[in-house]
């Protein structure tokens, strides 16, 4: 089988290795960079754990080919920290509503909430579930994921659904 | 919110302590939001071989032919493995606690000579890395005859039914046969309302978002197994593997790194661990596997599948006079676990309600299917069933369920009391529950609007699942846990702790039992688990323990550590004991703060100046401790009430509302509780509306990817609303009970019960499961092909 280089950029560090074509983005994170934080949940594109930013946009790892990434910035869980080391606003608000458990999935969750609020920074509740069920969590029932977003966006009390039946 | 307030006035006068009853941030979240959880799959170990299997792709057949010549020559293919090389080389594969039930059930790695269900593993390639041994496992050709398969539990005692495992028999893998009970038929003969009813549930799974893996290695020489799995619990492993492979104890560690979530599928390693442990011990190379996800779908251990006939009678008021259970379970080719329904869920049936005269009986066969395994209360089948049943006998009676659920169920008042199915319960709140869940949901207006609804045609409908969780059971290699709790020379505290967290949040809440003791910080006390070599025996998690009886350990010792600190004070000061306290660190005189030393301070004396402690204080700061509860259960219970809107048109359901109200006793930590209350409903939620592991006629699992398998997703999900009764249980001394199976067992009946009183204006009559959107059509068109 044949082999290509890749060079990408990885939460700001040039990376460059041979590899198989047919190396998924997500094994090349794991087993080329050794960044284990993106988990692979299905590898067939549904559970979101293995979300990642390429040039920006969240990106299922376990469906794009390493040699497809060529040429592009990737930001994975590692990298999305603030650069003092401290949590970043996503980060923290899944901290502080209880928005993990067993913690296998929330490297992906974490990825695209970053995402949605880059470019949703007002969500309403209906587009924060939309947005958030690309993503499976076993755990949580998504009580706290979703309280995350709110508190990470800014929406907490507001646009509630519970109480009234209409 | 009234409720919240009760409760934190309770808890602040049940503890009077800093840290139990307080919303802690987790301990544990730091590594896991920043990418630096260390789960299985990320274990680096030079040199590892990664396994995959081949499988069987036919349900029951002669396995004819193998054909593995392509892939040993493959490059990079370290070892194929049959049957034959495997099977042969174990000496006991019985799990902590698991008699040898169903003797005629073989127990084998790799499948030889036959297959007995879809997926079974036949060969086993160890290559150098997964993309080669999948290539390699890809060469291989099986040659399988089928025969036609079992595949339906209502059929596995028939006598012209396929025996699963040749050699039996019969299907039957155990059983409590009905006996004559002259009591209950006296009942049933008198009765004024008697009422007969069967309730069917489907095959679903635990789908935790981390499938199984293991990483083994055997280094001769020393002649040690090392093993990394995801686990619930290292010690059961570690016991396993050494009877099974015939070494000590002491020559195998098991280490649980982070694990991605089980919910029962991990508490006991299954062939394929089995298979890399082999596959180690013969290559002398570590080795690892990793389920994919289509193996955990395809044929992992699957759950639930149970049916029950349920008669119940009452007076002319609707107040229970006696009850007949009998449970039928499907329990697949190689179950994991031995049976519910034989065990537990007969016992549990009667469950909140009062009663005396009771009778039970159960089955549970074997099926050319997936293995039955644990998944979150595996004996939920009986809170389901009667739940179900209560809602059908409030129709036959035309009292409301929450009336009649009223003028039956066992409250405070009630205790203790000898529950017909022969436990006794030492304390209950279910009335409380059922009355606070009702009053947080409005049922009263709520009946009024439904009245209003349903005259427009809407179908909104109303349902109860109340529970009793028997948690922390204590029994068996069961009965104990134990902690070690140490303060080292700078004055943290470790704590060794037998228990096994992954996901509930153990590293914080025992880190708050153990720091209100030591008058510590949560940040100042680390919670160690999960290694072998580093923690005391334990079963792990499972059967909602942590809280009781691995915490209790912890704080025992604790308190063991504290006595010691306060001596050494004591002694320094030429003080009393009883006028010392522990405030944020420091033991000092109460009144005078400023006579007193830190804790680091006290720790450096404890460890370097032996010739200045007390006569009988021992040197350093360290206590273990080993606990069993107060009694074998310790009951916990709950109410979940949920509202639904059934769309006639496409069978959709839609949960509106859904709270609940849970007495888990002193809670250390609501964020803990809720979350876990949460993660079990909407897995109970799943079960009922989306997931479903459906076969086809000749045994192929229908449901194996994601696109297939529907777990609820956030858009799905309802807002849970949570009340919280707290009353001090009796069995520990921190009066906590568990509550992580209850969301998973109440949430069904409630979810059920509200699409039956959606449904019932239409007169369609819900008595079986999944209620996915085109279930929900062909019961309203069954309805209709009724009254028509």
């Amino acid at each position: 089988m044949g082999e290509a280089v890749v060079r990408v950029i990885v939460n700001g560090e040039s990376r460059e290795a041979t590899v198989e074509p047919r190396l998924t983005l997500a094994d090349f994170l794991r087993e080329e960079c050794h960044l284990t934080g993106t988990h692979l949940g299905c590898e067939h594109g549904v559970c979101g754990a293995c979300t990642v930013l390429v040039n920006g946009a969240a990106v299922r790892s376990c469906l794009m080919l390493a040699v497809q990434a060529e040429g592009t910035e990737i930001t994975t869980i590692e990298g999305i920290a603030n650069s003092d080391g401290t949590l970043s606003a996503v980060q923290q608000a899944f901290r502080e509503a209880h928005g993990l458990q067993c913690g296998f999935c929330t490297p992906g969750f974490v990825i695209s909430v970053t995402a949605f609020l880059r470019d949703h920074p007002e969500p309403s509740d209906q587009s924060i579930r939309e947005a958030l069920s690309g993503n499976l969590c076993r755990c949580t029932g998504y009580q706290g994921i979703i309280n995350a977003v709110r508190l990470a966006a800014g929406t907490v009390g507001e646009d509630r659904t519970t109480g009234a039946i209409t | 919110m009234a409720i919240e307030a009760a409760h934190e006035a309770e808890t602040g006068s049940v503890t009077g302590a800093r840290f139990v009853g307080q919303r802690v941030a987790r301990v544990e979240d730091a590594r896991f939001l920043t990418g630096h959880g260390r789960f299985v799959d990320d274990i680096a170990v030079p040199g590892v071989l990664h396994a995959a299997f081949a499988r069987s792709d036919v349900a029951r057949g002669t396995i004819t032919s193998i054909d593995t010549t392509v892939a040993q020559a493959m490059p990079g293919v370290a070892a194929v493995f049959v049957a034959n090389d495997l099977n042969d080389l174990g000496h006991d594969y019985l799990p902590d606690g698991e008699a040898a039930h169903g003797r005629h059930r073989p127990f084998r790695v790799l499948a030889g000579g036959d297959v007995r269900c879809v997926g079974e593993p036949i060969v086993m390639v160890v290559a150098d890395s997964r993309y080669l041994a999948e290539d390699a496992i890809d060469t291989i050709e099986i040659g399988i005859e089928s025969s036609p398969p079992l595949l339906k539990r209502e059929r596995a005692l028939d006598s012209d039914a396929p025996i699963v495992h040749t050699g039996a028999p019969s299907n039957l893998y155990g059983e409590i046969p009905a006996e004559e009970n002259p009591d209950l038929e006296a009942v049933l003969a008198l009765a004024p309302v008697v009422l007969t009813e069967t309730f069917h549930q489907h095959r679903y799974a635990t789908v935790p978002m981390e499938t199984r893996g293991i990483v083994a290695r055997w280094e001769p020489g020393p002649d040690e197994l090392t093993v990394w799995i995801s686990t619930q619990g290292p010690h059961g492993v570690r016991s396993l593997m050494a009877r099974m492979l015939g070494l000590k104890d002491t020559q195998v560690r098991v280490i649980m790194p982070d694990v991605g979530g089980a919910f029962g599928l991990k508490m006991n390693p299954r062939q394929e661990e089995l298979a890399v442990v082999f596959a180690t011990r013969l290559l002398g190379r570590p080795v690892k596997w990793i389920q994919d996800r289509r193996e955990n779908l395809l044929c992992d251990d699957h759950a639930r599948e149970d049916q029950a006939t349920v008669t119940m009678a009452t007076d002319d008021q609707g107040v229970l006079l006696g009850a007949k259970v009998d449970f039928l379970e499907g329990a697949g080719a190689f179950p994991a676990a031995f049976s519910s329904a034989t065990v537990f869920s007969s016992r549990l049936f009667p469950g909140p309600y009062r009663f005396s005269a009771f009778s039970a009986s159960a089955q549970t066969v074997h099926t050319n299917t997936s293995g039955r395994g644990s998944y979150r209360g595996p004996w939920m089948f009986e809170t389901v069933a009667r739940e179900q049943m209560m809602d059908c006998l409030a129709a036959k009676l035309g009292i409301d369920p929450l009336e009649l659920r009223r003028r039956n169920v066992l409250g405070e008042a009630d205790m203790p009391y000898a529950m017909a199915g022969g436990f006794v319960y030492d304390q209950m709140t279910a009335a409380e529950t059922l009355e606070q869940a009702a009053e947080m949901i409005g049922y009263d207006e709520f009946r009024e609007q439904q009245r209003a609804w349903r005259a427009e045609g809407r179908l909104v409908g109303i349902g109860i699942g109340l529970l009793v969780e028997p948690t922390a059971m204590a029994h068996a290699f069961m009965a104990t846990d134990g902690a070690v709790v140490r303060i080292g020379p700078n004055g943290q505290a470790d704590v060794f702790t037998s228990v096994a967290s992954h996901g509930q949040s153990l590293e914080t809440t025992i880190a708050q039992v153990v720091a209100d003791e030591l008058g510590l910080d949560v940040a100042q006390v680390r919670v160690v688990q999960g290694d072998t070599a580093a923690t005391p025996f334990g079963p792990g998690t499972g059967g909602s323990r942590s809280a009781v009886v691995p915490s209790s350990a912890a704080r025992i010792a604790a308190q063991e550590v504290r006595s010691h600190m306060i001596a050494i004070v004591a002694h320094v000061l030429e003080a009393s004991p009883d006028d010392l306290e522990i405030v944020d660190g420091r033991v000092q005189v109460i009144g005078t703060p400023t006579r007193g030393m830190t804790i680091a301070e006290v720790a450096a004396k404890a460890y370097t100046e032996p010739a200045s402690l007390p006569e009988g204080v021992p040197l350093g700061l360290e206590a273990q401790s080993r606990f069993t509860p107060g009694s074998f259960c310790t009951w916990a219970n709950a109410c979940h009430i949920c509202v639904v809107e059934v769309d006639p048109a496409t069978g959709a359901v839609e949960i509106l509302r859904y709270v609940v109200s849970e007495d888990c006793g002193v809670m250390i930590n609501p964020n803990v509780v809720e979350g876990q209350i949460a993660g079990g409903v909407v897995q109970g939620i799943g079960g009922v509306l989306y997931e479903h592991l459906p076969y086809d006629d000749a045994g192929n699992p229908l449901a194996t990817t994601f696109v297939d398998y529907l777990l609820p997703t956030a858009a799905e999900v309802p807002e849970i609303e949570y009340g919280h009764i707290e009353t001090h249980a009796p069995t520990n001394p921190g009066g906590h009970k568990g509550l992580g199976e209850g969301g998973a067992i109440a949430a069904p009946p409630a979810v059920i019960n509200a699409v039956a009183d959606a449904l019932a204006p239409l007169g369609a009559q819900v008595r079986s499961q999944p209620l996915g959107p085109a279930d929900v059509v062909a019961l309203i068109e069954a309805a209709s092909a009724r009254t028509s």
